[in-house]
């Protein structure tokens, strides 16, 4: 399988000017998977290194500000707290597990779908490929928020019905993708060969389509990561996502709002970190698409 | 232009198809909430009134002549009366619309004012502080959640500077930040766009051609690179007047906005499912209308894509 990614990577490559094979990883990569290790530590290791419960409310410690706030003299909360007296680092930690969990769920939920159905419809073909695509044109053709708000409304917010929906929201992307390479894979002379040979479509597609799929695959699923965990967070921001008072960073904000003038670090830290997460796997996914796979520029 | 009526066609067909594609999700969506009879009445209302109000909203007839029924209406724009403002959901929603209209047209004017510019500036100077600190900001502005832009600039302009009011809608002091906001994303992908597709032009034999029959710098740029790069631009343009409406959903909560996306919001709050439908219906009547207008654009520039 490893092999076989660096095959695919390498042909397409190397057709750019003379593309080196080997790259050194730049440094600025090697910073963003130290940044996405500590947010993954930080998810799963939430309750062990959280100062305080992240729901407790107290009241007597409500709206203070961050430790190392000039003004405020000694204080115990290195993110100060919010409008309940709740800790806000606690509840960051706490709120990259639901941002991480929905985003890697709703990635493998639209992959899962928008990979086979991509696969279906490039191998297939004809009417098969008709109906898919027509579906995916369907869906292009009118801003997904909208109709996440109409579901969300009708069957209301829940944990499932989120991951579900945000899920449903990326699998066109791999679906054309997928498709996109099927068709050009499919017409090589070697599957042609093969084919004359005699081997068997399940050969084909498990042993030479879909290895050639993965490149592309991935830089997807890394982008896509980005998106799915900014639609979580928007989708809880505006109430129709994670509901309080579990912490999550979307639902934060929206929760500062009305203390902007009082207490700004309510909404602004778990907003930087959230911005951060997302900037740091585009950035990576960005990084992946050139070394694998440059045609996919200008997705 | 024989070639280019059949382009029309093809163009306006799909567009139906996708605004009839909408229609029908509402319809199933709807369908799948269940009962709505409950809602309208008040808890303690007798079997016999429920039966009545289903009867009347032709809940008892078989679900493809409801589906037929909801077509037709929604074909005149017709989604039932609002719950909340007692009226038809689709004149409280039209009466939304310019509010909508205005806000996405200002920080479209705003995205395309600022990016355009700034990503010719930083290809022709490729590899300068100032194509470092465009391309920089682009990147923060691709991947900062809207809410987030729009939160950070309300504290920052309205309540540390006090430069801009934080919310409603009045005179032009009003629109400043909200279509900052909502055009962020757009200006960072346009920049973007812009500076890689000057940078491509760049290097084609005739712009070497321009400058070696000594052509100003100036007009190499505004007369050969620009029309040629004009059309990955349109494209990303027209990708974002789309995502500039599903945006303002978010804008308009933030700043309360008085459009159809907040609209919206409340009225899931309120469980006024008309207006919720007659509000989808509406921003993707608006985006289809949108991409077909682009679509056609994009054919009179570029002849080889009407095939």
């Amino acid at each position: 399988m490893a092999s076989s990614i660096h095959a695919s990577g390498a042909e397409t490559a190397e057709g750019v000017r003379g593309t080196p094979r080997r790259r050194k990883v730049p440094l600025f990569v090697w910073a963003a998977a130290g940044f996405l290790l500590v947010v993954v530590l930080a998810a799963v290791f939430a309750p062990v290194i959280s100062p305080y419960d992240p729901i407790r409310q107290s009241l007597r410690e409500r709206l203070k500000g961050p430790t190392w706030f000039p003004e405020e003299g000694r204080q115990r909360h290195l993110l100060g707290t919010d409008q309940l007296g709740r800790d806000i680092l606690s509840r960051v930690i706490h709120g990259s597990r639901i941002s991480l969990v929905v985003g890697f769920a709703a990635v493998v939920i639209g992959g899962a779908i928008g990979g086979l159905l991509g696969l279906l419809s490039g191998y297939a073909g004809g009417i098969v490929d008709e109906i898919i695509m027509l579906v995916v044109d369907g869906q292009l053709a009118f801003p997904f928020i909208l109709l996440a708000i109409g579901i969300i409304a009708v069957l209301g917010p829940s944990f499932g019905n989120l991951i579900i929906i945000v899920g449903l929201s990326g699998w066109v992307t791999y679906a054309r993708i997928v498709r996109a390479q099927v068709l050009t894979i499919k017409e090589r002379e070697y599957v042609l060969a093969i084919r004359g040979l005699g081997g068997s479509t399940w050969r084909i597609l498990t042993r030479h389509i879909v290895p050639n799929t993965l490149a592309p695959f991935l830089v997807i699923t890394t982008l896509e990561l980005a998106r799915t965990i900014l639609l979580e967070s928007t989708l809880s921001f505006l109430g129709l996502g994670i509901q309080p008072p579990t912490p999550s960073w979307g639902g934060m904000l929206s929760e500062g709002r009305g203390y902007l003038d009082t207490a700004w670090w309510i909404s602004a830290f778990p907003g930087l970190i959230l911005m951060l997460t997302a900037l740091v796997v585009s950035r990576v996914g960005d990084w992946l698409r050139d070394v694998l796979d440059p045609t996919l520029r200008g997705l | 232009m024989q070639g280019f009526g059949r382009f029309l066609t093809y163009r306006v067909v799909r567009m139906l198809i996708a605004l009839w594609s909408v229609v029908t999700v509402v319809f199933i969506v709807m369908r799948l909430s269940g009962d709505p009879v409950p809602l309208l009445l008040p808890p303690d209302a007798p079997i016999a009134e429920m039966e009545r109000l289903r009867h009347e909203m032709g809940l008892d007839r078989p679900i493809l002549v409801q589906y037929g029924v909801f077509v037709q209406q929604a074909v005149r724009g017709d989604f039932g009366r609002s719950i909340h403002f007692r009226t038809s959901a689709m004149q409280v929603v039209w009466e939304r619309v310019p509010a909508t209209l205005e806000l996405a047209f200002a920080s479209f004017l705003c995205a395309i004012v600022i990016a355009i510019p700034a990503g010719i500036v930083s290809a022709v100077r490729r590899g300068s502080v100032i194509d470092d600190v465009v391309m920089g900001v682009a990147l923060v502005g691709q991947a900062a959640p809207t809410f987030y832009i729009g939160i950070m600039l309300i504290l920052t302009c309205s309540l540390w500077l006090g430069l801009f009011p934080t919310s409603g809608r009045g005179d032009w002091r009003n629109l400043v930040l909200p279509a900052v906001t909502l055009g962020a994303f757009a200006m960072a992908s346009i920049a973007r766009i812009t500076r890689s597709a000057v940078l491509e032009i760049l290097r084609a034999d005739y712009i070497r051609t321009a400058r070696a029959k000594g052509l100003p710098e100036f007009w190499t740029i505004a007369k050969h690179t620009m029309r040629n790069a004009a059309i990955p631009i349109v494209t990303i343009v027209g990708l974002q007047l789309g995502n500039l409406l599903g945006g303002a959903v978010v804008t308009e909560t933030i700043f309360s906005w008085p459009g159809i996306g907040r609209l919206a919001i409340q009225s899931i709050y309120n469980r006024d499912y008309p207006i919720v439908q007659s509000c989808v219906f509406m921003t993707a009547a608006m985006f289809v209308m949108v991409n077909f207008l682009v679509d056609v654009a994009y054919g009179i520039l570029d002849p080889r894509i009407r095939r």
